[in-house]
């Protein structure tokens, strides 16, 4: 899960990161009351999007009252950058900057560790930094059994080149933003700016975080950090049913089991859509290992409430589950449903006890089922129902 | 021969007392396995009794893995325990020296797996997995939740990300057969490689060609095809899934994400295909072009 930079902004404090004063608004007034409230002078009113830009977009504007607060604030709220519409934004306190500096420490996937990135040329797209003066971006390991202690807190300053009268305090910092990496479950902390005030302290102005959801059972106080109002309510309604659904743009309901064979249906049923007027898969649905009836009901009940979905492709490979089991939950799925299945289901049945399931479906013989043998025959079935109902 | 694990192998079952661990000991025991204890350090010294052939076998449990591998001379331990108590796990047979530790479990915190496999590296144990399906190697041994009665024995070797789609593929190519079909897992950080699988396949002689399954994220298949092509000789098909896949939408598994432009598939295929791999457009095609190769 990523975060805002106003919750990015408010657990950094709470690990002793400095940062300035911040305050969230959802209203021009709102922005006038923060902007009172952090004093009345000059203030940044950003907008609270989880996309980069949005400098250039026009999302961050610069206020000298209260007043100006709201009205910069009318100005940003319901600007859609890259396609996220602004709805929050944070009045965040003035600060007289000397210079600008990049830091973040991240999961190394390659390597199996993490990777501390520092630079003296901050503020600017990290990336673009990277490609065009790669020198001036340093790359540190960190080793996960030991983290970002004094001595790597130092080599990374070093490497990055910070002149001596900040390192010590970037240093310190580079510590504490560890201690958020660490103790937050994070897989990123990025920093940029991370900036030295005119008067000679090191603040962090703007951060990013995101935080391992496989993390979640040691951090309960992360299900309040999830932006409610982000989720496409199909998925926000899968979820509270525990399934593991994404929506896309498509005709093809998918429903399958392990995410690997799921992935791959989406790609076959694109594939096979070219042929049938270009539909598309409508979504994830991965439903794990053991399909009970309630599962594939819940799972159905969602595809068929997408109102673009036009045709459902079951893509079933029995591994640990028997497909006896998967057919009585189709079965049952469509009786619990009812009138609400009006859809054609093509299914494909294959692995643990696929003789079994196979009857179970052509006994049931309902209207709406049709079997099919294989992957890619399965596929291209249901490209064409979908089109033809489109 | 096969890789990582053969017919002498003898497997330990961390968590084998809890149902998913009876479960599938109760499988692996049936496929030919030889599970020689379980671990449980609040029932040492009992024993669990599994159907075996027309009768019964009693397998003990033992109160640590270095116990296990004293009293049993275990070799391979598989895990089935709750993400919260995963690292605890895997560093125990670590700290053991276990030559050969299969994390099954799904969720576990990245940042754990970042660690042990840190300790499990300094202590040359392989690990494999977390959130994957483990390893078969038809006919000899089976260790994790892979179905032993898709296919049995042969020449072919399978290193893929997915659990199903190793199901898939071995289902597929089910009249050639595999020498060992391997699953590492879904999650960010894996402890063997697509990498660590081809060099071994590469070094099998029981394996006389190999398909590699990839997914989104990361770039471990675009390493994989740099490494088949100055190491491996025997001939690779490849499939890889997830085209259809959204930006910055984590599609089931932990690691299958698309960051901006890096994990994609089409970059993985482009890849592979640079390094000479054939790459199927689906599972079937992906195994038609294998099954060319074996008939040729």
């Amino acid at each position: 899960m990523d975060l805002f930079e106003y919750q990015a902004r408010d657990v950094f404090e709470k690990h002793g990161v400095p940062v300035l004063g911040g305050v969230v608004a959802r209203t021009p007034e709102e922005a006038r009351a923060a902007a009172e409230q952090l004093g009345g002078g000059t203030v940044v009113v950003k907008a609270q999007v989880k996309t980069g830009g949005r400098g250039k977009a026009g999302g961050v504007k610069l206020a000298h009252s209260p007043d100006e607060a709201a009205q910069r604030a009318e100005e940003i709220l319901g600007l859609d950058i890259k396609g996220h519409v602004v709805k929050t934004l944070m009045v965040a306190q003035g600060a007289k900057i000397a210079e600008e500096y990049y830091f973040s420490v991240l999961l190394d996937r390659a390597e199996r560790r993490y990777l501390a990135m520092a630079s003296v040329e901050g503020g600017v797209e990290i990336e673009q930094l990277a490609v065009e003066r790669p020198e001036a971006l340093a790359k540190v390991a960190v080793d996960p059994q030991v983290g970002i202690d004094a001595a790597k807190a130092q080599e990374i300053v070093a490497a990055a080149g910070f002149a001596d009268d900040v390192a010590p305090k970037v240093a310190d910092v580079i510590q504490k933003l560890w201690t958020v990496y660490a103790e937050e479950d994070a897989t990123l902390v990025e920093v940029n700016p991370l900036v030295r005030t005119e008067d000679g302290d090191v603040i962090a102005l703007d951060g990013k975080v995101t935080l391992d959801a496989n993390a979640d059972f040691r951090h309960p106080e992360h299900a309040e950090l999830e932006d409610a109002d982000a989720a496409d309510p199909l998925e926000a309604r899968a979820k509270e049913s525990d399934l593991n659904y994404v929506k896309l743009d498509g005709e093809v309901g998918i429903i399958g089991n392990g995410a690997g064979l799921v992935m791959s249906t989406l790609d076959v049923v694109a594939y096979a859509g070219e042929a049938h007027g270009g539909v598309k898969p409508a979504n994830f649905l991965d439903i794990g290992g053991g399909a009970s009836a309630q599962v594939m009901a819940a799972g159905l009940d969602i595809i068929l409430s997408d109102p673009q979905v036009k045709a459902v492709f079951v893509n079933v490979f029995g591994g640990i589950t028997a497909c006896d089991a998967v057919a009585d939950g189709i079965v049952h799925a469509l009786e619990i449903l009812g009138d609400h299945a009006t859809k054609p289901l093509v299914v494909r049945l294959d692995g643990n006890n696929v003789v079994e399931g196979r009857r179970i479906l052509a006994e049931a013989n309902h209207p709406l089922v049709t079997l099919a043998e294989t992957m890619d025959g399965g596929a291209d079935k249901a490209a064409a129902l979908a089109h033809a109902a489109s | 021969m096969a890789i990582f694990l053969t017919e002498s192998s003898k497997v330990i079952v961390q968590g084998m007392t809890g149902s998913e661990g009876q479960k599938h000991t109760t499988r692996m025991l049936a496929s030919g396995t030889q599970v020689v204890g379980g671990v449980n350090p609040r029932k040492a010294g009992t024993s669990v009794t599994f159907p075996a052939g027309e009768g019964t076998v009693d397998i003990p449990v033992f109160g640590t893995v270095a116990e296990a591998m004293a009293a049993t001379g275990a070799d391979v331990s598989v895990i089935f325990v709750p993400p919260a108590f995963t690292k605890a796990a895997v560093l125990e047979a670590v700290d053991a020296g276990m030559p050969v530790t299969v994390i099954i479990t799904e969720g576990v915190p990245v940042a754990d797996t970042a660690e042990f496999f840190t300790a499990a590296q300094a202590k040359g144990v392989r690990l494999i997995g977390p959130n994957c399906p483990g390893i078969i190697s038809p006919g000899k041994s089976n260790v994790g939740i892979i179905p032993a009665d898709i296919t049995g024995p042969g020449k072919v070797g399978l290193v893929s990300k997915s659990g199903t789609l190793t199901y898939q593929m071995m289902y597929e190519l089910r009249d050639f057969g595999f020498s060992t079909a391997i699953g590492i897992g879904g999650d960010p950080i894996i402890g063997t490689t697509h990498i660590d699988a081809l060099a071994a396949f590469e070094a099998d002689p029981e394996t006389e060609a190999i398909v590699m399954i990839g997914e989104i994220g990361g770039d471990a298949e675009e390493r994989a095809a740099a490494f088949i092509k100055d190491n491996v000789t025997k001939p690779v098909v490849g499939y890889v899934a997830g085209f259809t896949a959204p930006e910055g939408k984590t599609m089931g598994h932990a690691g299958a994400i698309v960051s901006g432009f890096s994990g994609t598939a089409q970059a993985k295929k482009e890849a592979l295909e640079a390094a000479g791999v054939k790459v199927g457009k689906t599972p079937s095609e992906t195994a038609e072009l294998m099954r060319r190769i074996l008939s040729a």
